[in-house]
């Protein structure tokens, strides 16, 4: 882990530097209230001073507590207007990145079908992520780099960086977007220029037309925010080495073991809840009845098949 | 009225008895007490909600409960405190139960309008309790109800909409009904001026909730109609704007921060002088301060949003006047500790609490500078620093404030003493739970640990857990402070008229007030403030 503070792109500097004079300001402030406050307890106190002075006001004290607090936060708004400013000027020779958010996942397109999970850039150069959304609201935020915007259907927003330092950093979600929020995470992995490079060119090509056509339909119902491809358990069970398997499953009537055959995959796309696989919860899946039938049932179910045979 | 020999003369609280002369009052001191039960049961509630959460983030991973579980909690833990508890929280319970006797009058200008403000009240506090448990689908949406998700999501989100509206509509009746009682039927005598500074920040606040919350009303119907009818305002699936929803939501919701925070600076304003035994310093200004945050707080809201992909230009500009709100709260500041200085200082109950609002209040604010930057906000937005600076406002402000409220007016309300030294102990837990429980969260909120997160990264678990441990030791602190109260609303010893020797209009009638406050109006001569004999013993 890097040091939490250290910022990883070029735009942290300034950031911090908004940070450290906000801080310093606002802790001088809190010193001195806490230190008035102490001293009038105990001088002032009712053991002490029977003769509390009947004063109302001072109009040169009222003066100099609003210029100067006036002042000091003008200076805090340059500071922050400083350092947001050059976030939104992104160099022409950004290298474009397709971020696409959606529940509950990231996915990084370098273009030509190039998806990575996740982002890897090249140290010293200029990124640009154009920032897509498949469903809700999602928040893209890298803290190692100070960078955050939020990620919403409709609208083109972007942020843009250039990594001054090599390493692994954390890429969170911070636009609440239902049940697995917390698991929206990916990482920002940079390295330099020809190790990326090389990443690129070896990064297999995936999406419609490469890849099984009952992969896609997978991945388009984001299937796979749920469902994971490679065993790891999520919210509900994986899908590798699903079909054939047996599952203990939930049903209104109790228990019973079952094969997850053809009809059972099909059965649990149209009617999730009826036959649980134990351990998972119910009411997490809708039915995807209206959304995915016929042809594209079959598709995926041929996908299992040969996905079972490769391994 | 009390000619009678006994030693409980009649007062409001026993001037009728029965359950039903309670429930169908039109006196604003009963009113008062309805609303100070209700808030306090929801308030508990979903504190404790907030506990449990707690404690499932006291380690990575599951702990007691699951992510919808957890996802349906801080949501409905964010729809009582916001819309149940703090926002009509001290200015129904108190601003009920003293703005009238403050001003000198026997009511407010609405009585029964009053008690129908409280019924509708009641019922959207229903209301958004049931959307909780109805069809086994708590909404997980958050308070905020951010579209797409809320126009999306299968749980009930119209009823919790629904619940929210109607808590909005009883927020103006009551915002109307101050305005008027204060314009109105002030006493004889009692200019602007000579109004003490609690009904002065009454008077900023109604004007928030009577221009304001209609804002959000239509908003909310406007989702739900998207919901029903599917017409298109804020779900781009159907051709609509999810930021403009954001604008919708943040007009009215800015403000009504000030809403919650605006009558706790007015009760401490009243603290300060009665315990100093020594004038307001500094009246025009605080009362005027009140009026310019109710008024700059109508142009901030732009800053809950500045990744939200809004233009360059509206993200710098709505910075700008953010800094410039906090002036007036800055003032205030200054304006207490001066109020105090050169006083003769007591340092009771509500004085101590009083003063933690000040600490309290200073932190939230100064954090809400970095947040109102928009370098760092783009860094520490939607993180638990966040949580944390809005915990310092609303639970260290206004819940401070609300406590502080509690421990000055008990003796006026029950016409009975608390016990001191539990008072101080119970604070003492409090004041300690509070500040381990929440300032973690900044730290661990620069660091990047964002806010609704169920589970988290390992390298957070120090901050976490620490954030727990504050979590209990605070509900310790709550369950001490309030078995003081309840246990001394009955059986404490008989409280005098003004047992704080303060000036204002309050305590110069007896404890419990009468019926109807005064047997004659008071005709005002002088300022709020004016200590002749000031009491040092």
């Amino acid at each position: 882990m890097t040091t939490m503070f250290s910022g990883a792109s070029n735009l942290a500097e300034a950031v911090d530097r908004a940070f450290i004079f906000i801080f310093a300001v606002s802790f001088i402030f809190t010193i001195a209230i806490v230190a008035l406050i102490i001293y009038i307890l105990i001088h002032f106190s009712r053991k002490r001073n029977k003769n509390p002075q009947q004063f109302h006001g001072n109009l040169k004290l009222e003066i100099i507590w609003t210029v100067v607090p006036l002042i000091l936060v003008l200076i805090m708004f340059y500071y922050g207007w400083v350092g947001f400013a050059p976030m939104r000027k992104v160099p022409a020779n950004a290298m474009p990145v397709k971020a696409i958010g959606r529940m509950w996942s990231w996915s990084f397109d370098y273009g030509n079908g190039k998806i990575s999970k996740d982002l890897v850039v090249p140290l010293n150069r200029n990124v640009k992520l154009n920032l897509f959304s498949e469903d809700v609201n999602h928040g893209l935020f890298i803290p190692a780099f100070r960078v955050k915007e939020d990620v919403i259907a409709g609208y083109n927003n972007y942020l843009w960086f250039q990594p001054i330092s090599k390493g692994s950093f954390d890429i969170f979600c911070t636009e609440y977007c239902g049940l697995a929020h917390s698991g929206m995470t990916a990482k920002v992995i940079v390295v330099d220029s020809l190790e990326f490079n090389k990443w690129l060119a070896d990064l297999k090509v995936s999406g419609p037309g490469v890849e099984h056509p009952g992969l896609t339909i997978i991945k388009a119902n984001a299937c796979i925010a749920c469902h994971s491809l490679d065993g790891t358990k999520v919210i509900g069970p994986s899908f590798k080495g699903l079909l054939g398997s047996k599952k203990m499953v939930v049903t209104a009537q109790g228990e019973k073991e079952i094969v997850a055959d053809e009809a059972y995959i099909k059965r649990s796309i149209t009617d999730p809840n009826s036959e649980i696989v134990k351990g998972f919860n119910k009411g997490l899946m809708q039915s995807y009845k209206d959304v995915i039938k016929g042809e594209d049932l079959d598709k995926i179910i041929d996908y299992f098949k040969t996905a079972g045979e490769q391994k | 009225m009390n000619n009678q020999t006994s030693t409980a003369p009649l007062n409001y609280l026993n001037h009728q008895t029965g359950l039903w002369s309670w429930l169908s009052s039109s006196d604003h001191k009963r009113i008062g007490l309805l609303y100070f039960y209700c808030i306090v049961t929801f308030f508990l509630s979903a504190a404790v909600l907030g506990l449990l959460m707690k404690i499932e983030k006291v380690a990575p991973g599951q702990t007691i409960m699951t992510a919808q579980t957890y996802n349906a909690m801080f949501t409905l833990h964010g729809i009582i405190m916001i819309f149940i508890v703090v926002i009509p929280g001290l200015a129904a319970v108190f601003g009920n139960l003293m703005l009238p006797i403050m001003i000198g009058a026997k009511d407010v200008a609405f009585p029964k309008l009053n008690l129908f403000s409280f019924y509708l009240f009641f019922g959207g506090a229903c209301l958004a309790l049931y959307s909780q448990f109805a069809n086994g689908h708590a909404p997980d949406t958050g308070w905020t109800f951010y579209v797409p998700y809320s126009a999306e999501a299968s749980s009930n989100v119209v009823l919790a909409l629904t619940a929210a509206f109607t808590l909005g509509f009883a927020s103006i009746l009551t915002g109307l009904n101050f305005i008027v009682t204060i314009h109105t039927m002030r006493a004889p005598g009692m200019t602007w001026f000579r109004m003490p500074l609690f009904p002065w920040s009454l008077y900023a606040t109604a004007w928030i909730q009577l221009l304001a919350t209609p804002v959000v009303g239509i908003t909310l119907l406007m989702v739900i109609a998207e919901r029903t009818l599917h017409v298109g305002f804020f779900d781009p699936k159907l051709g609509g704007d999810p930021v403009l929803y954001q604008h919708l939501f943040w007009i009215y919701s800015h403000p009504a921060v000030y809403v919650m925070i605006l009558p706790a600076m007015g009760v401490v304003t009243e603290i300060f002088p009665t315990f100093s035994q020594k004038p307001v310093f500094g009246y025009v200004p605080i009362a005027l301060s009140s009026l310019a945050i109710a008024l700059v707080g109508y142009f901030v809201w732009g800053h809950h949003m500045f990744t939200s992909g809004m233009s360059y230009e509206s993200r710098w500009f709505f910075s700008l006047l953010t800094f410039l709100v906090a002036i007036p709260s800055a003032i205030k500041v200054f304006n207490w500790l001066s109020t105090m200085y050169g006083g003769s200082v007591d340092l009771q109950p509500p004085l101590l609490y009083a003063i933690s609002f000040i600490f309290l209040f200073t932190i939230g604010g100064f954090t809400g500078l970095t947040l109102g930057a928009v370098a760092t906000d783009i860094q520490v937005h939607n993180t638990d620093f966040v949580v944390a600076h809005f915990h310092y406002i609303i639970f260290g402000g206004m819940g401070f404030g609300f406590f502080a409220a509690i421990h000055y007016w008990f003796p006026k309300i029950y016409g009975r003493l608390y016990h001191i030294r539990w008072a101080n102990i119970g604070w003492g837990i409090l004041f300690t739970g509070f500040n381990l429980l929440y300032f973690p969260m900044f730290i661990m909120g620069i660091q990047g640990m964002p806010r609704r997160y169920y589970d988290y990264d390992p390298k957070f678990q120090l901050g976490q857990t620490i954030s727990t441990i504050g979590a209990v030791i605070l509900f310790i602190g709550l369950i001490t402070m309030i078995s003081n109260l309840i246990y001394h609303a009955k059986k404490g010893a008989l409280a005098p008229a003004n047992p704080w020797h303060g000036v204002t209009l309050e305590w110069q009638i007896p404890s419990p007030p009468p019926h109807e406050n005064f047997d004659e109006i008071p005709v005002i001569t002088k300022g709020p403030y004016v200590f002749d004999n000031p009491y040092t013993k």
